[in-house]
């Protein structure tokens, strides 16, 4: 794992990987003196096998105190009548406010308006995409779902924009402030949604305004990641200068900083939106209506056809927002524009005039006749793909005997292992590539992530995650590398595969859900599939990004010494992209953890199941420590994986 | 310049917070704010997963929307967060409810938030059940004590070396897990996790012919298309299931409850009486359900359907 292939003269990250390469014997070496001298005294004193039992702490009595206290508190506590009452109020309010004006726009004047507002910020195609988009969710029939989670979504994408802003600014400003934040942020993005929901349910109830505090802790991070990336990445000189005008601390940050790190601003933004996106289906489960809702309850009756209706205008939605948003980012680089006043007042009279019209002839809301039915012919195709592939297919056998093969050639040994295993072995198996990777700090963080595991007393179910997540990378790094490869290699591929990447993307886990029950099984096999169909679109992206940055001299050298096109991939391209396949490593494992709770609704059973049996049943205690165990999992494996420079945006 | 949004977007917080009062704002009286769009009366259903809840749902829909001039939202919500939801009012009624002995002390009795609306006419129960196909073959599976025969023959990748017991979705009431170790059986729980997994799973199984053991429930759609026979388990009496370690007996026969916030049921006018008197059978319920999930007819269209086919049984439920 950490044997470097002679690095060819490298981009600049490159360089700090190979400050390492001196150094893993004396680590080791220093693991292993370390471990000669422990490992006898945790032997003698705890004994091998599982986590000991007098190393934990039952944490079910205090938590469960803690629901029973919130519960009958609730309505009369000062805490919730003046504190958080009006953080929830505050949030209904907002979401009506959106939601009745997009009603009184109407289908005509959401459409018009969100072409125009995608014609100001990326042109004319830009804006027919954005109008045949929500178009077709109008005929999918989802149009009223569309705008409750617009509404829902739009307030969400502030809060999390305002509270990332704000956690940026302050770490962009102070080192002490950065140095505070980093974990907090961190911990944030590794937070499975599901674990939070139940505490923020508990606490504000079903319904929108949990909804929304729950996409705001998770879709806020890269806001605030970006923004302070931002704000330390300003050039120097400019703010010399600004700073040799005699100017304020603060009248520098809003003249200099702020708008030099507009870019990076927008980025966040841009990456706000689609975590919050993400989120709508997740916020389903605790009652946020809209697309997800109609998603979600699809899966009750088995419809995927259903599903994808619903999914797809999610889709479509992240599509739209995505490329609105990107398109603004790239204009702020561009000379600006002629002035057009009047030609945004035409556009905007044309707006009103949309929806006065479609008013006028009574079709404020979307006409049910102008319906297009979905769900029929899709769950044929999928009635017809299971049907084929379950199983007797010649030669090669059905899904399910793969699923089955795999269950028990991979992941059983894979969980086997790792249970036989006593605890201290485990935690030395992780200190060593985490030290060999990263710095001593890197290697404690993730030794302590997973002894808390241990301390929780879910070592057990903790180490059969892991297996699971352990194989889910394994094929995605197979599958995504050698996707990567070719979309890197081949243009015209790469530009088929981007929409497919799109939607694998943001299409919501949930639809997917059945068909992979449906070809796979119900067990582990069919949580690994799902979480491979999920982290692959970045692994490929960040792939494929790699190798095109590559050096192109690098490549014409050993293009001209004769060597043959593999040669070149493997002896050049391979090498250099190596920081770009180190991240894809990391976003592989960070994203394959983030769909173990839906492993837990198709039969992956441990930590995911727990999370989803603590929702389901109000069970505080269950649903919290699996919840903070997959944390820490997420916490060691970034730690094990990590690429010794920072990343600087999430992948999802 | 522009002003940067930075402190815009705090400060419409802040004011949006001024907006709404410094006072108490309590927050277990707030509706959701896709409620009342149109300044009409709504009425909040709580749907649960499996498809006879969203049969009851549809037909009350139908009905309060048709012939009451309601608007009816629903929320999707497991069956202990709803009963939570109940309580704080997010929804005004659960139209069939499993038994929570545990909540209805909490939320019935001592804090009388919630008030029973009596029973939906409908009788669940939970319980053990082999295909049909399979059990024809081999009629002494039908028995708990002859199931260890077939354990190998019930065996999957995800069991080990023992057969394989599916139970569902992590919400529904089960003792499963303590009824194999206490019963000493050769058998591994293997939980799908959903109900959607689990018919899924179900129906792969019975596409093949193959021989499964799974946990199920009637009354449910899904026994017209995979024919299922239930297996005996030591019979139910009262309070053999009070401890959870120790439980060695099958489950219950239940009559399905109503539950209304207490609120709603004082001041809700015709919905609340209406939802009081709703009352219908198994076989009406499984007409309804068969259509959505079997027929995948929108749940508004299979109400529709049931409601003109049987004017007799609901209009007694109007007020």
């Amino acid at each position: 794992m950490t044997t470097l292939t002679a690095a060819a003269p490298g981009p600049a990250p490159l360089r700090a990987v190979r400050a390492l390469r001196g150094r893993p014997a004396a680590k080791l070496l220093a693991l292993a003196a370390l471990a000669a001298v422990l490992v006898p005294l945790a032997q003698a004193r705890w004994g091998g096998g599982a986590w000991p039992g007098a190393l934990t702490v039952d944490v079910s009595g205090p938590l469960g105190g803690a629901s029973d206290w919130i519960i009958d508190n609730r309505d009369s506590h000062p805490l919730f009548l003046h504190v958080l009452g009006h953080v929830s109020n505050a949030v209904v309010l907002s979401v009506r406010a959106v939601y009745l004006a997009l009603l009184a726009a109407g289908w005509a004047g959401v459409t018009a308006a969100g072409a125009l507002v995608a014609w100001r910020a990326g042109g004319v195609r830009l804006a027919l995409g954005t109008a045949a988009a929500f178009l077709a969710c109008g005929l999918l029939g989802m149009w009223l779902p569309t705008m409750q989670t617009l509404a829902l979504m739009a307030v969400a994408v502030l809060a999390s924009a305002a509270v990332g802003a704000l956690l940026g600014l302050a770490a962009g400003l102070s080192d002490r402030a950065e140095r505070v934040l980093r974990p907090v942020l961190d911990t944030m993005q590794v937070l499975p949604a599901f674990a939070y929901l139940l505490p923020v349910v508990l606490v504000f109830g079903i319904g929108v305004p949990a909804a929304v505090l729950a996409t705001v802790v998770y879709a806020a991070p890269p806001m605030a990641r970006l923004t302070a990336l931002g704000l330390r990445g300003a050039d120097p000189e400019v703010l010399e200068a600004v700073e040799s005008l005699g100017t304020t601390a603060r009248q520098r940050l809003f003249t200099a900083r702020l708008p030099l790190a507009r870019r990076e601003l927008l980025l966040g933004l841009n990456q706000t939106i689609m975590m919050a996106l993400s989120m709508a289906v997740i916020a389903s489960v605790i009652g946020a209506g809209g697309l997800g809702d109609r998603v979600y309850q699809a899966l009750a009756s088995v419809d995927v056809g259903a599903a994808l209706a619903a999914g797809i205008p999610i889709v479509l939605l992240a599509v739209v927002l995505d490329r609105v948003t990107g398109a603004a980012g790239d204009r702020l680089g561009a000379a600006p524009r002629p002035p057009a006043r009047w030609r945004l007042a035409t556009a905007a009279a044309g707006v009103v005039a949309a929806a006065l019209a479609a008013r006028l002839a009574g079709h404020a809301q979307w006409p049910a006749a102008w319906e297009v039915p979905l769900a029929e012919p899709v769950n044929r195709a999928v009635d017809w793909m299971t049907a084929h592939l379950y199983s007797g297919v010649p030669l090669v056998g059905g899904t399910a005997d793969w699923a089955a093969r795999f269950t028990t050639w991979v992941l059983d040994p894979v969980r086997d292992g790792l249970l036989w295993l006593p605890w201290w072995a485990v935690l030395l198996l992780v200190a060593a590539p985490a030290w060999l990777i990263g710095t001593w700090r890197t290697a404690l963080t993730a030794v302590l992530a997973l002894a808390a595991i241990g301390v929780l007393g879910v070592w057990k179910p903790s180490l059969d995650t892991l297996s699971q997540v352990l194989a889910a990378v394994a094929v995605t790094l197979v599958l995504g590398v050698a996707t990567g490869i070719a979309a890197a290699r081949g243009d015209r591929f790469a530009r088929l595969l981007r929409p497919v990447l799109d939607v694998f993307q943001t299409l919501p886990q949930f639809v997917y859900l059945i068909p992979v029950v449906a070809l796979f099984g119900v067990g582990r096999a069919p949580a690994v599939a799902a979480a491979v169909v999920y982290a692959l679109p970045a692994v490929v992206r960040i792939t494929a990004q790699g190798l095109r940055r590559v050096d192109p001299a690098a490549l014409e050298a050993a293009r001209s010494l004769g060597a043959t096109t593999g040669q070149q991939l493997r002896q050049v391209q391979l090498p250099l992209a190596r920081p770009a396949l180190l991240l894809a490593v990391n976003q592989g494992v960070v994203l394959v953890l983030a769909v173990v709770i839906i492993g837990g609704l198709v039969g992956g059973g441990a930590l995911g199941y727990q999370v989803v049996f603590g929702l389901a049943q109000g069970d505080l205690a269950t649903g919290l420590v699996a919840g903070a165990a997959i944390v820490c999992l997420g916490l060691m494996l970034d730690r094990v994986t990590q690429p010794t420079a920072r990343r600087p945006r999430n992948g999802a | 310049m522009r002003r940067p949004r930075v402190t815009t977007a705090p400060a419409a917080g802040l004011a949006l917070l001024l907006l709404t009062g410094c006072g108490a704002a309590d927050m277990t009286r707030q509706a959701s704010p896709f409620a009342h769009a149109g300044g009409t009366r709504t009425v909040t259903l709580s749907v649960q997963s499996w498809v006879g809840a969203q049969a009851n749902v549809a037909v009350a829909r139908h009905l309060l929307e048709h012939e009451l001039g309601y608007r009816v939202d629903t929320v999707q919500a497991d069956e202990v967060p709803a009963w939570d939801a109940l309580s704080q009012g997010r929804v005004d009624v659960i139209l069939e409810d499993w038994g929570h002995p545990e909540q209805e002390r909490r939320y019935v009795d001592e804090k009388k938030t919630i008030t029973r609306g009596g029973d939906l006419g409908v009788t669940g129960h939970i319980g053990w059940y082999v295909p049909t196909y399979f059990a024809e073959e081999h009629p002494d599976v039908t028995h708990w004590k002859n199931l260890d025969k077939y354990a190998g023959a019930l065996r999957t990748a995800e069991s080990g070396g023992k057969g394989q017991l599916m139970d569902g979705s992590p919400s529904y009431v089960t003792n499963d897990k303590a009824l194999v170790k206490n019963l000493d059986l050769d058998y591994e729980v293997v939980f799908a996790g959903s109900e959607a997994a689990q018919i899924t799973q179900i129906e792969q199984f019975a596409k093949e012919k193959k021989p499964f053991l799974t946990y199920w429930y009637t009354p449910q759609w899904l026994f017209e298309k995979v024919p299922m026979t239930e297996v005996e388990l030591p019979p139910y009496e009262e309070g053999c299931d009070a401890d959870p370690a120790k439980v060695a007996c099958g489950y219950p026969v239940t009559a399905l409850q109503k539950y209304l916030n207490a609120d709603f049921a004082r001041g809700g006018g015709d919905a609340a009486e209406f939802l009081k008197r709703f009352r219908w059978t198994t076989e009406d319920q499984n007409e309804v359900s068969l259509m959505i999930a079997e027929r995948r007819m929108r749940p508004e269209d299979a109400a529709r359907a049931w409601v003109d086919a049987h004017p007799g049984t609901w209009r007694p439920w109007l007020p």
